[in-house]
């Protein structure tokens, strides 16, 4: 049994959203153990699941959001700091030789 | 589940009289003869002096709505629609139908009267319209997301998403809509077409779509976003698509093109061509008539900060997102998807309450729009060419 605290909205996600928020140093229990949070997360941050490793892709409502560009611990914050966007973030930006063939 | 049957074999599931202005200059005078029959009439209708083919074509597919028994078309006299063709259609259906010139009629105050006269004429002639039974199977539903923020994604439109997908199976149409909010989820929904020509139409009008707002100069991931817990631009368009559910897209539908059969639509809302008359869509509003030009019988609208609309012709139901929204806007709320939020409940329930009252309103159940009087309409200038084979593979 998770954390009621937090929403997975699609069997094969990777992340759980938080329903509402929680504060630094508050501990929440994943599926794989519990993870203490070091800073506080506003409702609709995301945490991960379980492990991910880089390059792997984050999955939210059962779809691809991006890929994981640094390691991600269980229960840790998963954001702009270690996610990127598998789209061209606006249509301004010319793709880079990074971005991922789609 | 009883509806009203239609000449076209369509059912309708209310039985107004649409009473449709047909350029702003008749638009107080149509106003005036709904006044005293809120309840029987509704108004709708076409600001432009000027002719479009798209604007005709809309309110000819209104003004045959299933949840339409019959007209009165309110023309100020030199405007440019061509209110004999409208009139022609509406006859054609079987609908009662009044044309009032106002010019014609003697001014404000004559067509008032003779419009008022005529609403309650036709009121009592489609009064005993036949009722036959109707199954959950011939319902088009559409859905929309407006006044959205950050509880959106994650508690109304999936629980929308659950709801789609029971109605589809249950042989149902759903229309989903808003190319432009679905930027970056054109792979992932090409991967649901029926068909691989149907999932290139797809990423086509999704490709279109950028290429609109990007000449418009929005459509972008702003800063507050970020700060939503929203990550990349096809996570933030994913909480919108996230009201289309789990099901295969059937089908690509313009506007007014009615689906054939049951199942999953995408509505492309963005006109064809050069960026010509302005936003695809100025308003939650335009998209919810436009849907309904498509034969939608009812709308399930999303919204987490809280917005009050219902809409002539077809009930508007309104799914909270946002519990402490909930709280302050109760009495426009029909459900509170934010359960999932601050209560623990499952996005599954919150779909299945939300499938309880979409029958319910189908057997004529009123929503809190139409209780408090809501009969929001826009309709505005577009073109668009007519979709190709491959957007409804058989």
């Amino acid at each position: 049994m998770t954390d009621p605290r937090l929403l997975l909205l699609a069997p094969d996600d990777n992340v759980f959203v938080l329903r509402g928020a929680i504060e630094a140093g508050e501990t929440v229990a994943l599926e794989t153990g519990e993870a203490s949070l070091p800073a506080r997360l506003g409702m609709g941050h995301k945490i991960a699941r379980h492990a991910i490793a880089p390059g792997e892709k984050i999955v939210k409502y059962g779809a691809p959001i991006g890929t994981a560009t640094a390691k991600i611990a269980p229960g840790a914050h998963v954001h702009i700091h270690n996610v990127r966007s598998d789209h061209t973030p606006t249509y301004a930006l010319a793709e880079t030789s990074e971005e991922v063939p789609r | 589940m009883k509806g009203f049957l239609r000449s076209d074999g369509r059912k309708g599931i209310r039985n107004v009289v649409a009473v449709a202005y047909l350029v702003e200059c008749a638009h107080h005078v149509a106003r005036e003869i709904v006044a005293p029959h809120r309840d029987t009439a509704h108004l709708i209708g076409f600001p432009g002096c000027f002719p479009n083919d798209y604007a005709q074509q809309i309110m000819e597919r209104l003004c045959t709505h299933p949840n339409v028994g019959g007209v009165v078309l309110v023309s100020l006299g030199c405007e440019s629609f061509d209110r004999n063709a409208l009139a022609e259609t509406i006859r054609a259906s079987g609908r009662p139908v009044e044309v009032l010139v106002i010019q014609r009629e003697g001014g404000t105050r004559a067509t008032i009267e003779a419009g008022r006269a005529a609403v309650t004429r036709i009121a009592g002639e489609i009064a005993d319209a036949p009722m036959v039974p109707m199954d959950i199977s011939e319902l088009v539903v559409g859905t929309v997301c407006g006044g959205s923020d950050g509880t959106s994604g994650i508690s109304g439109n999936p629980a929308v998403g659950r709801c789609f997908d029971r109605l589809v199976e249950a042989g149902a149409a759903c229309i989903f809509e808003e190319t432009g909010e679905l930027i970056g989820c054109e792979e992932i929904m090409a991967a649901r077409a029926a068909t691989p020509e149907l999932a290139e139409e797809i990423r086509a009008s999704v490709n279109k779509a950028a290429a609109y707002y990007a000449t418009l100069g929005f459509g972008s991931f702003a800063a507050g976003n970020a700060e939503g817990g929203l990550t990349t631009i096809e996570e933030k368009s994913l909480g919108a698509y996230a009201k289309s559910g789990q099901s295969a897209i059937s089908g690509l539908i313009k506007p007014g093109d009615i689906p054939p059969r049951g199942g999953l639509y995408l509505m492309d809302v963005v006109p064809d061509g050069e960026v010509r008359y302005g936003f695809p869509n100025i308003s939650d509003n335009a998209e919810i008539v436009e849907m309904m030009a498509s034969g939608a019988h009812m709308t399930l609208f999303v919204t987490g900060r809280g917005s009050v609309v219902g809409s002539a012709l077809a009930p508007v139901i309104k799914i909270a997102a946002n519990p402490h929204m909930y709280e302050r806007l109760r009495d426009d709320m029909d459900i509170n998807a934010g359960r999932i939020l601050n209560e623990g409940a499952s996005v599954d329930e919150v779909g299945g309450e939300i499938l309880d009252l979409v029958a319910r309103v189908a057997a004529g159940e009123r929503t809190k729009s139409e209780e408090l009087g809501h009969t929001e309409f826009i309709l505005t200038y577009k073109s668009f060419e007519p979709i190709g084979p491959a957007c409804l593979p058989v």
